[in-house]
């Protein structure tokens, strides 16, 4: 073992030149290093350093990947009327899941990561990881379908302006992988919202229209299935009737509970078998990452639970008011529908860009439940909220900080 | 129930900085430091919430044909209205300078500067093109000027936040300032669409 270290070791590169860089970053991610600072990083205050940090989370998000994967086969089969139970033609859905997001996942990480290490060379740093858990959070917050070179465009702008130019890892002031999703939402409209964008595999959604099926489908995985004897990639397969692509928010904006209820069950709405962005769907899940993220102390409770109680008091008072359909959704099940535990479990809880203190974090957290579920209800131009909600209280986390210190300071003057 | 829609719609919705990019000059000059953005912008709620009322008052009474002097004036509009604005400043300007000489002396020449910072003079022309009657006015300059307000300590309180960070140099300083308040736009968006009258 040591043996290999040295090796790995004497491979170094020269100081300064781009190479060293790469290295670095590399050694680094793979081997906890000695040094306890790094010059003009990070500063380490525990034996867990950022790395570490940052693989956790992505480890938690884990989860939403296996699943993101199988529901957008799932949705894809579905909208075809085939194998519509849970293990029919499985190896289908998870293939069909992985060609849709391994082009996101990739060509999140070349962008990112390339603008991130370009960087780092500049300014002759160590590299910074902090675009692991954005990179990570970003294809699981966009619709599978979405067009390769808008999602560079997004990342290219988010990295830049939302991160470089505010010094890099842990000085951004929004969350990277919401300004992505934001710049996507507010440039490319009809390519994030709407009923065409949530099922892929298309390229119209509406009865009768024919599968949209690459090389990666019909030739290099219908080749293996066919060896293998399995049920293979129909190319000719069409829409069934009545299949609209709707997201459960989409329905229940029009008719309330009860038109969702025509469509999607219960049990489907908290496993994750609906429409909706890649990883968002499947509630128990995201609840096991928001384990991990609790267990190992990394995401704020704090956030999760004032997040939960801002969302359900605000659906409640909307119970009580009842002036559309939308607000007769009884609380609990507005929490089934559309992206709050994604968001709140792993954009919220970013403590770069959350509040610090711990007041703080209770009052983010029910303002971000509550704004969210206004934008939600009532503002028809959104389907959903959370994420320009996060993006809003991002603004006003240093100044509920500042307050809560001062508050603080205030309190001890007093004691004193 | 009215006078609040348009309250929220002035303070959030249709944000005098962020959403029409008015007054400008002193967001981006004093919001270094949080203490002395509350001051100017508590100074602007109170110019803006008085100087609207007031100014209707004139629009109405004084400058419309159908006003006391039976003659059309609309043309003195602005000169009216910036002589409001003005002798309005200037007694806030006393008052600070009395009660906290420090903000006095924090504030500098912006405080006078409000005379001619545009959300000021925007909000009453404004509350002109809309059309808005008197208790329409009045929940309009306060909301314009509360939304003011919010966005410049968010501001100063991101800027203090950051006096940590690295950022890179060609970025420092006012760069940093309309990128801030880019993303901001970005940020208050959210409630942009909300009807308040579909309710």
């Amino acid at each position: 073992m040591k043996k290999l270290l040295n090796f790995v070791k004497s491979l170094e590169p020269k100081k300064g030149s781009l190479g060293h860089t790469l290295y670095d970053g590399l050694f680094t991610f793979l081997f906890a290093p000695n040094e306890v600072t790094a010059d003009g990083g990070v500063h380490i205050k525990d034996r867990i350093d950022l790395k570490r940090t940052m693989v956790i989370v992505v480890l938690a998000l884990q989860f939403c990947y296996l699943i993101g994967m199988y529901n957008i086969g799932q949705q894809h089969f579905v909208a075809l009327g085939m194998y519509e139970s849970f293990f029919e033609g499985f190896h289908l859905k998870l293939a069909f899941g992985l060609t849709k997001i391994l082009p996101l996942f990739i060509w999140t990480h070349l962008v990112g990561l390339g603008i991130e290490f370009y960087f780092a060379w500049k300014k002759g740093h160590a590299i910074e990881e902090g675009f692991l858990v954005s990179g990570a959070l970003i294809p699981l917050i966009m619709p599978p379908d979405l067009p390769i070179w808008i999602l560079c465009l997004a990342v290219a702008f988010a990295v830049f302006l939302g991160k470089e130019a505010f010094g890099g890892t842990g000085m951004n002031i929004w969350n990277v992988a919401l300004l992505a999703r934001a710049f996507v939402f507010f440039a490319y409209p009809t390519t994030i919202s709407g009923d065409q964008v949530w099922v892929a595999g298309f390229d119209q959604i509406m009865p009768g229209a024919v599968t949209d099926y690459g090389w990666w489908q019909t030739s290099f995985c219908n080749t293996i299935f066919e060896w293998f004897g399995w049920a293979q990639f129909d190319p000719g397969a069409t829409i069934v009737d009545g299949f609209t692509g709707a997201t459960p928010l989409a329905l229940a904006y029009e008719g309330g509970w009860s038109a969702v209820t025509d469509v999607y069950s219960s049990a489907q709405m908290l496993w994750g078998s609906i429409p909706g962005s890649v990883g968002e769907t499947s509630k128990p899940l995201i609840i096991a990452g928001a384990a991990i993220l609790l267990i190992t102390k990394i995401g704020s409770w704090r956030i999760m639970l004032s997040g939960l109680v801002g969302a359900a008091l605000m659906s409640m008072i909307f119970n009580a008011w009842g002036a559309t359909e939308f607000m007769t959704v009884p609380w609990y099940n507005q929490l089934l529908m559309g992206s709050f535990w994604f968001a709140i479990v792993f954009m919220a809880t970013d403590p770069v860009t959350a509040s610090a203190t711990n007041f703080g974090k209770v009052i983010y957290g029910i303002m971000i439940g509550m704004i969210g579920m206004i934008i939600r209800v009532i503002n028809p131009a959104y389907p959903e909220g959370w994420m320009l909600a996060i993006l809003f209280l991002n603004t006003f986390a240093p100044l509920i900080d500042h307050y809560t210190v001062l508050g603080n300071i205030q309190k001890r003057l007093k004691r004193a | 129930m009215e006078y609040i829609n348009i309250f929220i719609k002035s303070a959030f919705i249709e944000n005098l900085i962020l959403s029409y990019f008015l007054g400008m000059c002193s967001y981006l000059a004093v919001s270094k430091s949080v203490k002395t953005a509350f001051g100017l912008g508590l100074a602007v709620i109170f110019v803006l919430g008085f100087t609207v009322p007031v100014n209707w008052l004139i629009a109405n009474y004084i400058l419309s044909p159908d006003g006391i002097l039976g003659t059309d004036l609309t043309f003195l509009r602005l000169i009216l209205f910036i002589a409001v604005i003005a002798s309005m400043v200037q007694l806030v300007e006393m008052v600070i300078e009395k009660f906290s000489p420090s903000l006095y002396n924090s504030l500098g020449i912006f405080l006078p500067l409000i005379t001619v910072n545009c959300a000021i003079l925007g909000g009453s022309l404004f509350m002109v093109t809309r059309e808005y009657n008197f208790g329409e006015s009045v929940a309009f300059g306060l909301g314009g000027g509360f939304g003011w307000f919010l966005a410049i300590i968010a501001i100063a309180a991101i800027r203090e936040k950051m006096s940590y960070s690295a950022v890179p140099a060609p970025m420092r300083g006012l760069g940093m300032a309309f990128l801030l308040t880019g993303l901001m736009g970005i940020a208050f968006l959210s409630l942009l669409g909300i009807d308040p009258n579909a309710f």
